[in-house]
């Protein structure tokens, strides 16, 4: 029954947002992270996803390479320039009195988040309309 | 006279059975909306139907003693189709979340369809056989 599959889907494409959302706020919320050095410094970070194929065989046929939903393939940092700042009086200065801040960018930021919130709750509806559709198909014939 | 349930429910089980598997097809799409290279899939529904309407493939029976049966035919991979994009994203994905959407409560609603018409069919057949 490929009905009960989209619960899988859908359940694949929340759990994939919720860590882009959980990638969102940790950048947001390091975003004024100062270090001294470059390799210290946090750098803003975003999920990769992928398809999950389907196992070849399985269900053999009909959806044979349509994908099964998405999965998280692993959460790279970002290789942006890093900010530069000069506070001789900021604590984590380094010997030049330079600080550095996150790549990460706020603005760029809040928008991902909007984004992803709306594919979350672009799959929860899809998940309750599969439901909708399978409580029908259990009144068949009464 | 056997009632052969075939006839008797025409083509609607058939397109409800279709109209899941699109919907599989349509939820695959909208969850992967933010997939770097994905490209959306959508089937030609009048032509997978057709195709689960004839494919049956029936078991030669070269003895008189062999048993006959045939096999609801499942449909090759080859009518899945990619969509064409209005506007591709820079990353190769061609989901067009608003399209997906609109298609998927589309699909959604003719499966409504399909069952209702289904259920009468089934209302039919009960109240022939009460004789009422």
């Amino acid at each position: 029954m490929s009905l009960t599959n989209i619960f899988e889907i859908a359940g694949s494409g929340m759990s994939a947002q919720s860590v882009r959302l959980n990638t969102v706020s940790s950048n947001i919320a390091n975003a004024e992270s100062v270090s001294s050095s470059t390799g210290e410094t946090y750098r803003a970070r975003h999920p990769v996803f992928s398809v999950i194929q389907q196992q070849v065989n399985e269900n053999f046929g009909f959806n044979a390479d349509a994908g099964r939903g998405v999965q998280v393939d692993g959460i790279v940092e970002s290789q942006a320039a890093l900010r530069k700042q000069y506070q001789p009086d900021h604590p984590k200065a380094d010997g030049e009195g330079y600080v550095y801040y996150p790549n990460v960018n706020i603005v760029e930021e809040m928008a991902d988040m909007i984004s992803a919130s709306r594919s979350y709750q672009t799959n929860v509806e899809m998940m309750n309309t599969a439901k909708q559709l399978m409580q029908r198909v259990l009144t068949l014939g009464q | 006279m056997p009632i052969n349930f075939d006839a008797a429910l025409g083509v609607h089980a058939q397109a409800l059975a279709t109209h899941s598997r699109r919907a599989e097809v349509l939820a695959n799409n909208i969850a992967n909306a933010d997939t770097p290279g994905y490209q959306a899939r959508d089937m030609d529904f009048k032509q997978v139907l057709a195709g689960a309407r004839n494919d049956q493939m029936n078991m030669n029976t070269t003895h008189r003693g062999h048993i006959s049966g045939n096999a609801s035919g499942s449909t090759s991979s080859a009518e899945l189709l990619y969509r064409t994009p209005t506007q591709p994203s820079l990353d190769g994905n061609t989901v067009d979340l608003q399209i997906e959407q609109a298609e998927y409560a589309k699909n959604a609603m003719r499966f409504q369809s399909s069952f209702t018409f289904l259920n009468g069919k089934f209302g039919g057949l009960r109240s022939a056989i009460r004789g009422e």
